[in-house]
């Protein structure tokens, strides 16, 4: 248990930090997507419900995890749909000048 | 048969290791725009391999799993298909279902698990619960302001920090109280009641121009919720997840307050609408010059450099094809029209940015407020699009101004401005913008779309 704890909090620091060093480095301009594709990412909770759901120890227990289940995966499938949508639609203007 | 189990859980988390690393390189990926979709498909691998190795988890029961994915499915399909106007809304909305998704399982863990639960996990749990519930409300409260269905202005009343602060006292009290003895189950939705409350609380006073910031510190309380629940499941994946959607909405929310020289604090508790209704009032009578759409048209057709400034009035008109036709007219003439994009325009970090994407206004057009700040002094017209406070003269020169200080698009040193705006009526936060009455400031009176489109009208006319 101590050291599953320490582990966790090892992985928790570590990914902060390459969280905080990867997004600083994201341009302004994608600000919109970068919020909805982590908010997809985000939604990989919904792994936490299934397991809930799919063990089955109580009815409260999979009523509260397929109601969790849905919310997240409807954070998932349109999160990354709308991240797509907006960024089919960045287009540069400089190929076009090349010719 | 235990060999086997034991098999599938290295197996299950050799899958989880893979999508950890796919998510991080999905957020890489985001750094640009030309690498941005690769950063999708790396998200939708990972996440399609964490949903199908856990699915393999011994001794599933598949029933009430497949209907929660399928109706996910069909509710997450129109919320991925909403207008771009629309997603400021869409994305509170999400952190509210992220949320809800969080405080669920945690509260069908503490039930599962109590009474016997160690102190550091029970700590957690009524981490994760008591950010999960507050996100939750907050974020609908949130969504509620940006679609319009509650009021935009902040409601304040006498001792509500107060009140906010006592609420979140007693939150964590009857935390420390269940962290201390697990057994008392009774005092658990009484947290969790407190934790939904105060989230409502939190965003009431907040107004629609300080959203922005609440919007990103709602994301990096969800995505925190989501890393204490990785804790208590002892889930890796989850904690990773969390901590990269907990580092993200941080970052957005330092980056947005930078933008509005606030602090966290003075956002949250500030209530922006309240501040300055006296300085306000200090009105004599100053003059506007006004113009026409025509002779609008013809101080664009005869410029060289045009710096358009859209703001969120811009988005409320839903005027930004008309803008774009307008860009397509100008620099046809051989007029170089570039954008300057404030890092808090509009609802939400980065909205400007998709609304013009979406006309197919090309994004090496779209120049952020450092750089382009210099340029204003070179710039025959800076046309302001329904953006107010971001160009407030005021925020650089009268010290007692509520947004002194701000860093705000220089368009003050352009040689004209022009500015279309529905009336003289000051902003959002009702502070007076000087900007207005400048020697080289021309008022265009009118709804945005309608008067960029008789200006686009005009430039056909004009014949050249």
């Amino acid at each position: 248990m101590g050291e599953t704890l320490i582990n966790a909090l090892f992985i928790f620091m570590l990914a902060g930090f390459i969280g905080f060093e990867v997004i600083r480095r994201i341009s302004p301009l994608l600000h919109t997507p970068l919020m909805s594709i982590t908010n997809a990412l985000d939604a990989i909770a919904v792994v936490g419900a299934i397991v809930l759901v799919g063990e089955h120890k109580s009815n409260f227990a999979v009523i509260l995890g397929t109601i969790a289940i849905i919310a997240a995966t409807s954070n998932i499938v349109g999160g990354f749909l709308i991240t797509d949508r907006m960024l089919r639609m960045f287009k540069s203007s400089r190929p076009a000048q090349k010719p | 048969m235990n060999s086997e189990i034991a098999g599938g859980q290295i197996l299950i988390s050799a899958i989880y290791l893979v999508a950890s690393a796919l998510f991080i390189l999905s957020l890489k990926w985001m750094s640009g725009p030309t690498t941005a979709r690769r950063g999708i498909l790396a998200g939708e691998i990972g996440m399609v391999l964490a949903i199908g190795g856990t699915l393999l988890h011994h001794g599933m029961d598949y029933k009430w799993i497949v209907v929660g994915l399928v109706f996910g499915t069909i509710i997450g399909i129109p919320l991925g298909s909403v207008q771009m106007t629309a997603v400021p809304q869409r994305t509170a909305l999400s952190h509210a279902f992220g949320a809800l998704c969080v405080t669920l399982v945690g509260t069908a863990e503490f039930y599962l698990r109590t009474p016997s639960v160690p102190k550091f996990m029970m700590s957690v749990l009524c981490i994760e619960v008591i950010l999960g519930g507050l996100t939750f409300t907050g974020s609908l409260m949130a969504a509620g302001k940006l679609q319009e269905v509650l009021p935009q202005r902040p409601i304040t009343y006498k001792g509500q920090n107060l009140v906010n602060f006592l609420l979140l006292g007693i939150a964590i009290v009857l935390a420390v109280m269940l962290v201390h003895d697990p057994s008392q189950r009774q005092l658990y939705p009484f947290m969790v009641a407190i934790a939904v409350v105060f989230g409502v609380l939190l965003v009431i006073p907040i107004g629609g121009a300080d959203m922005p910031t609440v919007i990103s510190l709602l994301n990096s309380y969800a995505g925190l919720s989501a890393a204490a629940m990785g804790f208590v499941l002892d889930n890796k994946l989850l904690i990773i997840a969390g901590a990269l959607d907990g580092s993200s909405g941080l970052i957005l929310s330092i980056v947005m307050s930078k933008a509005m020289n606030r602090s966290f604090t003075n956002v949250l508790f500030g209530a922006f609408g309240q501040v300055q209704a006296s300085t306000a009032a200090a009105g004599e009578a100053k003059t506007a010059k006004s113009a026409s759409a025509e002779e609008a048209a013809g101080i664009l057709a005869a410029a060289n450099r045009v710096v358009v400034v859209p703001g969120y009035g811009m988005a409320v008109a839903q005027a930004q094809h008309k803008v774009r036709e307008l860009y397509d007219a100008l620099t046809k003439k051989g007029v170089d029209v570039k954008f300057a994009i404030h890092p808090v325009a509009g609802r939400m970090p980065g909205h400007m940015n998709v609304l013009l994407a979406e006309a197919d206004i090309p994004y090496d057009r779209l120049v952020e407020m450092d750089e382009i700040n210099g340029d204003f002094a070179q710039t025959d017209v800076a046309l302001v699009i329904g953006a107010n406070d971001v160009t407030n003269p005021a925020a650089r020169t009268d010290s007692n101004s509520p947004i002194f200080g701000m860093p705000i698009l220089d368009v003050d040193k352009a040689r004209t401005v022009m500015v279309i705006k529905r009336g003289m009526s000051p902003g959002f936060a009702g502070i007076d913008n000087p900007l207005y009455y400048l020697d080289q400031t021309l008022m265009l009176f009118g709804d945005a779309k309608a008067f960029v489109n008789n200006i686009v009208k005009e430039l056909a006319g004009s014949g050249h």
